[in-house]
């Protein structure tokens, strides 16, 4: 299925951002197509500290892809990323990357060893705020879905990235964990970050929304 | 850096803990091999003492490839390996701790039974020392050369017959040169230069392999 980007609902032309900061993502031409089928693009954009970019789109219009583009797990096909310092992003993907044989709290504190993590905050504060506080020693197998997602959410707020990637944050969550979601971007933008969220649907009308960007099948 | 590698360590560790009936597989494996030789063999200590190094390595060999297939399959479903590769450390030294709990849990409780095992197979005392010290030599290449081949095949489904037909070719050269100085050994001839061969190896291995097996999970991961 090809894709291909509608004009921004919110033209970053037409809406002026105060930030004279230099982008913590930016876009250039960006494309990618697998086995010669275009998947998205050709995408211009930039994302400034405190914004949050909203990347809407159908089933298949590559909106995982490209995040994947993103955050470095794929190589752009054509055109550039541009990431400015501040270390990788930190990226929640359809893949929790748990360990499912350990415990909830041993499971976390690899993921916060292996990318490091804000040293302001400890791991069960992290778990508590998701609403995971009493499950640090369950073992990850036995965690719903939702669950899961919340213990990815905890990896993210520990995490020292200036920028978040996520990939459909609210699937699998209740309307209390939406509500979360939202209120950790909110945070996160408030505290100088930025992110990115892909969505499907709009049935997560985030408050969040500062930019929007849609990925748009041109197959039909 | 040591931080995320000791992490990585750890963690593999205790999962290999959690699932030791699993993880033991490997070197039971190969100690069964070892006592089937010596009791087909039992009274003739002559051929078996003469097999005996040929009978260990391919043990320890089996056992090695046996385990490799798992190396970063579960890390690869369960999206570990993506974030591996966002980590702020090189993808080739998550590879190279992985490598290492690799060896270390299969290939090294085989070298602290390998005494026992070369008592079983009747190898005189004097070869001991070569014996023990082409395996100390070889296993971690084995470990090293096998990650190369795990990371070629881990975007596959299952990769189990192509996972050896990759991994014996570049198995044997391990094989012919820890097995031959032994057997040299044995001979009276000087084993020093299948050793040193053995180490030039190590050394190469220890240096390209990781790189190799991490350009091969970005691939895999595309």
């Amino acid at each position: 299925m090809t894709a291909a980007m509608a004009a921004p609902a919110a033209d970053p032309q037409a809406m002026p951002h105060p930030a004279p900061a230099a982008p913590l993502i930016a876009a250039r031409a960006l494309a990618f197509s697998r086995n010669e089928v275009p998947v998205f693009g050709p995408l211009d954009f930039a994302v400034y500290p405190g914004e949050a970019l909203l990347v809407q789109g159908g089933n298949g219009a590559g909106k995982t892809t490209l995040l994947r583009v993103l955050a470095g797990l794929l190589p752009p096909g054509s055109g550039e990323v541009e990431t400015a310092g501040g270390g990788a992003p930190a990226y929640l993907g359809h893949l929790p990357a748990f360990k499912a044989d350990l415990s909830v709290l041993e499971n976390l504190r690899f993921l916060c060893d292996l990318h490091g993590r804000r040293p302001s905050l400890s791991l069960e504060a992290a778990l508590a705020l998701v609403g995971l506080a009493g499950y640090e020693d369950t073992p990850a197998r036995q965690l719903s879905a939702g669950q899961k997602k919340r213990l990815s959410l905890a990896r993210m707020w520990l995490s020292p990235a200036r920028l978040w990637l996520l990939d459909e944050p609210y699937a699998n969550l209740d309307l209390e964990g939406i509500d979360l979601v939202n209120r950790m971007v909110r945070a996160h933008l408030d505290d100088g970050g930025a992110a990115l969220v892909t969505t499907h649907g709009a049935y997560a009308a985030p408050p969040v929304r500062t930019r929007l960007l849609e990925l748009r099948g041109t197959a039909a | 850096m040591l931080r995320a590698a000791r992490a990585l360590v750890s963690r593999d560790l205790r999962l290999v803990w959690r699932r030791r009936g699993d993880a033991l597989q490997p070197a039971l494996f190969a100690v069964l091999i070892v006592v089937l030789f010596a009791l087909a063999l039992g009274n003739e200590r002559g051929t078996l003492a003469a097999v005996a190094p040929g009978v260990l390595w391919v043990a320890v060999l089996l056992a090695g490839l046996l385990s490799l297939d798992g190396l970063f399959r579960s890390d690869a479903e369960d999206g570990s390996l993506e974030q591996w590769m966002l980590a702020p450390v090189p993808l080739a030294w998550l590879v190279f701790a992985r490598t290492l709990t690799h060896w270390a849990t299969t290939a090294l409780p085989l070298l602290v039974a390998a005494p026992l095992l070369a008592e079983l197979l009747a190898v005189p005392r004097a070869l001991w020392p070569v014996l023990f010290t082409s395996l100390l030599l070889g296993t971690p290449l084995l470990s090293l050369i096998g990650a190369v081949v795990a990371a070629l095949t881990v975007g596959m489904r299952r990769a189990g017959v192509l996972l050896a037909l990759l991994a014996l070719p570049l198995y044997v050269p391990v094989l012919v040169f820890g097995a031959g100085s032994v057997a040299a050994a044995a001979k009276g001839f000087d084993p020093g230069g299948a050793l040193l061969l053995l180490g030039a190896g190590l050394a190469a291995g220890l240096v390209l392999a990781p790189v190799a097996a991490a350009a091969a999970i970005r691939i895999a991961l595309e």
